[in-house]
């Protein structure tokens, strides 16, 4: 089974079967520092639902139909003993489903150290940055008390160095196809960056450098494809069924807010200087813009997808959200307005980590890739 | 006697609201500064401490969704790409404004001086004010509110609130106003808000006498309108609870119960705590589904969305920012889920309340995620069954009469059984 596909998180298992004192923390959609979690001693295990292949049981009982498909399947996780290796497990402010789901795990899981981690939505370094640095410092005081082994200022310069390696290596990936979208495809490139939610973080960055080198050895054939960003599936995933049908009806996926967590930061933490402040204004100043955060931009959203479709050299946008996801959807009528003012073509679906059926979205995306090519041939 | 007391604050309010209404109409003839805000965490004070007028779109939709015109609204959203699945209080605003901006007594609604985004408890706000901002182009404070993760306002997170308000907000009210920060002015302002605070909170103690003066859910969410909205801090505000709380006392001195659309509910068969916004588009018609079983409830969690005061919070003048901190930091739906547990169960042994009823409501994930986990909660902390059902805020399609009816009286007949089993 691939590790992306396992549902018992099998690798981390193992992990932690290594060694009795080791544990795992984990953490939900879209960014927890990952710093604070390796430099405790942890493993961060990213938690993203559980796709196609869960039957869900007892999830459904948590939730009302309006309700997006993530939290119950991670319910249903938790319920089948899926998640009982992790010791603590992060909530991010990424909107109000994942938040009350912090509160349900303190009734349900109380033996879990359970964090809220509330997102400085104000970017001056005297409020915000306090504020955040603040989180930072008392997360690293609750997950030192998980590990037994508070996190000392290498410690965290150390995890900064990993993670800066690990982004870096996700830029790499996104860069290489962005380039060769045919060499590398998204069915491939999303497997390994799903798995690298998993695993730890060397074991990832071995199995991406083997993966670019054997990408090189073959690059495959370039076809002619329409190359589209897919944006807003940033917190549920859609199955990989449905990555596949895109790219099978005629397009390059050559951007994505797939699993942003990776890339969250944009570049680089500087390793100098007190870690922690570093961590602080990276998140400050650095992050990838996204519906978790305020866009501070008057013009931002109306500016936002322009930007990504000349950086990706994209030819189109198709907005895929989860169903009954809010800060995508309502995210979406302002950068859809912005990108079709600049005569962007977009066309738009929703989806659910469980969605069996693609014959719909096969015709869309293969209507939408045929009318850009035809668009484009008339230029 | 009662009668004409009930009229008075009824009257009052109705006063109230028209009159500021139209102030907001002439706004900009008058050049009265308009912000726009939340009613989670509204600092309304602070907002007329500057003569800024404050204008809180969720009052707007859903009194749309009381005088039938939220449907509409919604309608015009989703054509212009709005999705169906996200909450319908940003869609009927967003329908307004596309209709017109008429305002649902009729008057017309200014275009704000600054979008203060209170972001209190509920993340829609942000993606709220950020739709509107690209309407408006008008300036946008973001003042960020920690949520109760752990179960309490840490003191760096009211320090953090504190700063806001004082380095981004004050600051920017004094720009678009062109006036100074009156502290003073402040101060008299919050000590108002505290009187009328001990005033709303008799009201609403009041449900513990048997019979319950008043409905703690449908009449409750009048008795809260002004203080969650433009007139906490006011003198109309303090005239209007001062008279509220006199009619109620009057009430309990005369074991009458409240009025309702159907008229006295006096004779009261089942006290209930709800959990849950109220729907507005059916509005009596769901109210009279209670008062026909002669439910009436007691205590009810939607009525502190605009802040917790029977916890004991009050403004402290003393403390203008911090306490304006504290404030946002103890609204309802920035309190974490055993929080909200908490709040229930000691609602139900408080005001000894024979069952509980979660209403649901499609849009509102802030409110509803969880809520299932909440009902069985409170039943085994409480051991009294709830009901659950559901229904939504502003939109009309998501209200269906029978099904709620049905569940109403199946879970009332049910807790009668209870009742004469635990008799015989
Ligand atoms: S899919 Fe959307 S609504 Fe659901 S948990 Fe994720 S961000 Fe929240
Ligand atoms: S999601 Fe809920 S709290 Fe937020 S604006 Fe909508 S109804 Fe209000």
């Amino acid at each position: 089974m691939r590790v992306c596909d396992d549902l018992d998180f099998g690798i981390a298992r193992e992990w932690l079967a290594e060694n009795p004192g080791r544990k795992a923390c984990g953490y939900l959609p879209v960014y927890a520092p990952k710093e604070v979690i390796l430099a405790s001693g942890l493993l961060p295990v990213g938690i993203h639902g559980g796709g196609d292949r869960l039957e869900i049981i007892r999830g459904d009982a948590f939730y009302q139909s309006y309700i997006c498909h993530l939290p119950r399947s991670v319910i249903e996780l938790a319920q089948t003993g899926r998640l009982d290796f992790l010791s603590a497990l992060l909530f991010p402010s990424t909107c109000d489903v994942i938040r009350n789901l912090s509160g349900m795990w303190k009734v349900m899981y109380p033996d879990v150290v359970v964090r809220y981690l509330d997102l400085p939505q104000v970017t001056g370094t005297e409020t915000g940055g306090l504020f955040w640095e603040g989180e930072m410092r008392g997360l690293l005081r609750d997950l030192g008390a998980v590990s037994g082994r508070p996190a000392g200022e290498d410690d965290i310069r150390q995890a900064i160095r990993l993670c800066n390696s690990l982004r870096s290596m996700v830029r790499e990936l996104y860069r290489v196809r962005r380039e060769r979208p045919w060499a590398v495809p998204t069915e491939e490139l999303y497997s390994l960056l799903r798995a690298a939610e998993v695993v730890p973080v060397e074991t990832f960055l071995d199995k991406a450098r083997a993966y670019l080198a054997a990408a090189e050895e073959q690059p495959g054939a370039r076809k002619d494809k329409s190359r589209v960003i897919v944006a807003g599936a940033f917190c549920e995933q859609p199955p990989l069924g449905l990555i596949k049908t895109i790219e099978r009806a005629g397009c390059y996926i050559v951007d994505d807010d797939f699993l942003l967590g990776n890339r969250f930061l944009m570049s680089d933490v500087p390793t100098d200087g007190d870690p922690v402040r570093q961590l602080t204004n990276a998140l400050l100043h650095d992050t990838v813009r996204s519906p978790v955060l305020f866009e501070a931009s008057q013009d931002g959203k109306r500016r936002l997808m322009k930007e990504r479709v000349e950086a990706a050299r994209a030819d189109g946008i198709i907005f895929a959200a989860a169903s009954f996801c809010d800060p995508a959807l309502l995210d979406r009528p302002m950068l859809r307005a912005g990108a079709e003012a600049d005569a962007i073509p977009c066309i738009a679906f929703q989806f659910s980590e469980n969605t069996g059926q693609f014959q719909q979205f096969r015709e869309q995306a293969g209507t939408f890739a045929d009318s850009i090519k035809l668009w484009g041939d008339n230029e | 006697m009662t009668a004409p007391l009930k009229d008075r604050s009824m009257e009052l309010q109705k006063q109230m609201i028209a009159a500021h209404y139209k102030r907001l109409e002439e706004a900009p003839n008058t050049g009265e500064p308009v912000v726009y805000t939340f009613v989670p965490g509204n600092l309304t004070e602070l907002i007329r401490s500057f003569d800024a007028l404050p204008l809180l779109p969720e009052i707007n939709a859903l009194q749309s969704g009381m005088r039938g015109k939220s449907g509409d609204y919604i309608s015009v959203a989703e054509k212009a790409g709005h999705s169906e699945d996200v909450c319908t209080y940003v869609k009927c605003d967003i329908g307004m404004l596309k209709s017109g901006n008429i305002s649902p007594i009729g008057t017309r609604l200014p275009k704000p001086d600054l979008l203060l985004l209170s972001y209190t408890g509920c993340y829609t706000f942000m993606k709220w004010f950020e739709l509107l901002r690209e309407e408006y182009h008008c300036p946008t404070v973001f003042l960020h509110i920690p949520y109760q993760g752990e179960g309490r306002i840490a003191p760096e997170h009211r320090e953090y609130v504190v700063r806001q308000i004082r380095d981004d907000l004050i600051p920017a009210l004094e720009r678009i106003t062109g006036r100074r920060y009156d502290e003073d002015r402040l101060k008299e302002s919050l000590k108002l808000s505290a009187s009328s605070e001990d005033d709303l909170v008799a009201v609403l103690e009041s449900a513990k006498h048997r019979p319950s003066p008043i409905d703690a859910y449908f009449g409750a969410v009048y008795y809260v309108g002004p203080i969650f909205s433009a007139f906490r801090g006011t003198p109309e505000g303090s005239e209007y609870y001062g008279s509220l709380r006199e009619e109620v006392e009057q009430r309990v001195a005369l074991k009458l119960g409240p009025v309702t659309p159907e008229g006295p509910l006096d004779d009261q068969r089942y006290r209930l705590v709800v959990e849950g916004p109220p729907n507005w588009t059916s509005f009596r018609q769901f109210w009279k589904m209670f008062t026909d079983e002669q439910a009436v409830v007691v205590a009810s969690t939607y009525t502190k969305v605009g802040g917790v005061y029977d916890d004991g919070f009050r403004h402290d003048a003393a403390d203008p920012l911090g306490t304006m901190a504290d404030y946002c930091g103890g609204c309802y739906t920035n309190l974490n889920l055993p929080g909200r547990i908490d709040m229930l169960v000691n609602y139900i042994r408080d005001y000894e309340a024979d069952g509980f009823v979660i209403n649901s409501v499609k849009s509102c994930n802030s409110f509803s995620a969880g809520q299932l986990l909440m009902l069985r909660e409170v039943e085994k902390r409480t051991g009294l069954p709830g009901a659950f059902i559901e229904s939504d805020l502003v939109d009309p399609r998501y209200f269906s009469a029978a099904n709620i009816k049905n569940r109403l009286e199946s879970y009332l007949q049910m807790l009668e059984s209870r009742r004469s089993r635990a008799r015989s």
